[in-house]
């Protein structure tokens, strides 16, 4: 691949004692476009997920991300690094004890130089740009729907303008309209940020979804992306592994 | 031969106990010392550090005063009928007062604390952890140590002196109602006793005490909230775990802290 990458990885290993998660993993990941990492539960999907973030450290191996070894960086310096990264979490991960709009305007606060009109004004548009209606900005998340909560974990998510955009399962446990929501969410998502080349990873198990929205799909199988293809490529696959969970 | 092999489990069981509570002490000792990392590094959260003393001081101020009053007035009665045996019931007032001062309202409000606040703290903390609120926090880049245990910690261990102080009150009041108003005894003595016999010392013993043991409650509820694991089920066992070792710990400090303050003040 002779194009820019956000992230690239290099021989990791992750071992948790004596189990070993990944095994000599390699991935490359394009900037600017949209990568599904498929697998089985169990693949190693998520703890990939959060080496990408520096929450885990490799056993062995580098991850290099926008150009800076992570593996590599201090604790502080990791943190900082960290704000590259927006992520949507399963459940969307929102802080139970503020609204929506203070979950949205976190972030803003915490590290931006911006005046509370500022963010106020900065935390209107975010919440009109996933659609989330002006009533129920003020509401907690337990007053929100499942796919409303997944919409403003997205667009805190998007607050400080991150380079790139981790989605950890963003439709399981929807209904096939949520489910289409979202997706056609996180498309929308990378079209609006295009100019910046923001990069989405998406960790799925929804084969359809991740086929319709995706640049690229990577297949995981036990600590080992053993298929990574154009998306439009992905069902044409002749590993049989693949084949499987395509047609499961 | 088997009396011989009983032993050697009973031996080993208490070995494994030992080895496991010197462990779990050493990991809360380990996490505790990550407070004088944080504590000085910006930003300082004043909002959520004042949300923190308001929950835990302001919010258990209903509590201490029940409790103090009543142990004031238990204490009195229970002191003026010992003492009547050896005709000294006149000191009813101070040996309360001493009591109450250095022993009983640091170590009475140290477990009401840890009951109400320190399992509070787990239980919040442990929450936010299962519904990953706490790695939302370090994806941000926001540390939540800092975020989370710092403020709890800062909190507690400046509203236990002072709910101490309320307890110490309320305590004393209660004695003196019981001990001049219900078992009649002369308020002038009453008084005179306590001035007599009591010192700023002993009111610095059960302060410092205070302080400490807020530290302790807050570190070990904070430290288990983080160590939740398995849902809801974990967020219970961490918060009683959180109750269960900052009472332990207050207990077990309490007679450290004495056999040292005792010699300095």
């Amino acid at each position: 691949m002779n194009k820019e990458l956000a992230i690239s990885v290099k021989d990791l290993t992750k071992k948790f004692g004596e189990h070993t998660i990944l095994d000599s993993l390699n991935l490359d990941v394009e900037k600017g476009s949209i990568t599904t990492i498929l697998g089985f539960s169990g693949a190693g999907k998520s703890t990939l997920l959060k080496l990408f973030l520096g929450l885990l450290m490799p056993t062995t191996g580098s991850i290099t991300t926008l150009g800076e070894n992570i593996t590599k960086l201090s604790g502080v310096r990791l943190r900082e690094f960290r704000r590259h990264f927006g992520m949507l979490f399963q459940y969307a991960a929102l802080f139970d004890y503020l609204s929506a709009f203070e979950n949205v305007a976190f972030p803003l606060r915490e590290f931006s130089d911006l005046t509370e009109k500022e963010i106020t004004e900065k935390v209107h548009g975010l919440l009109e740009s996933v659609g989330i209606v002006e009533r129920a900005y003020y509401n907690l998340p337990s007053e929100l729907s499942g796919g409303m909560r997944k919409r403003v974990g997205l667009a805190r998510a998007l607050a400080l303008s991150p380079d790139i955009m981790l989605y950890d399962e963003p439709t399981t446990g929807l209904d096939p309209i949520t489910t289409k929501m979202v997706n056609d969410l996180i498309v929308e998502t990378s079209e609006r940020h295009a100019e910046n080349k923001m990069t989405s990873i998406i960790i799925s198990h929804d084969v359809k979804a991740s086929l319709a929205i995706s640049d690229y799909v990577a297949f995981l199988h036990l600590g080992k992306v053993v298929e990574y293809l154009p998306a439009k490529d992905f069902p044409k696959s002749t590993n049989p592994l693949v084949q499987e969970f395509i047609n499961l | 031969m088997r009396e011989k092999k009983k032993a050697r489990g009973l031996i080993e069981g208490l070995g494994r106990s030992v080895v496991k509570i010197v462990d779990g002490v050493g990991k809360i000792m380990t996490y505790g010392s990550q407070f004088f990392y944080w504590v000085a590094r910006p930003p300082y959260r004043w909002k959520l550090l004042f949300e923190q003393l308001y929950f835990i001081g302001n919010k258990s101020m209903g509590i201490i005063l029940l409790a103090g009053s009543f142990t004031g007035m238990v204490m009195a009665y229970q002191v003026y009928f010992g003492f009547q045996i050896i005709n000294v019931d006149s000191l009813v007032g101070v040996v309360t007062a001493i009591s109450l001062t250095k022993e009983l309202a640091p170590v009475i409000t140290g477990l009401i604390v840890a009951g109400r606040a320190g399992a509070a703290m787990a239980a919040q903390i442990g929450t936010m952890k299962v519904t990953e609120q706490v790695d939302s926090l370090e994806v941000m880049g926001v540390d939540s140590f800092q975020y989370l245990a710092v403020p709890r910690i800062i909190a507690t261990t400046i509203a236990m002196p002072m709910l101490t102080a309320m307890f110490n009150l309320f305590g004393n009041i209660g004695s003196w109602w019981v001990g001049t108003k219900a078992l009649m005894i002369d308020e002038t003595i009453y008084f005179s006793k306590i001035g007599d016999f009591m010192s700023l010392g002993d009111l610095w013993q059960g302060l410092i005490k205070a302080t400490f043991f807020g530290f302790i409650i807050s570190i070990v509820g904070t430290y288990y909230g983080f160590s939740v694991t398995n849902g809801a089920e974990g967020v219970g066992k961490g918060t009683n775990l959180a109750v269960v070792w900052g009472m332990i710990l207050v207990l077990v400090s309490d007679y450290f802290l004495t056999s040292f303050l005792i010699r300095i003040l």
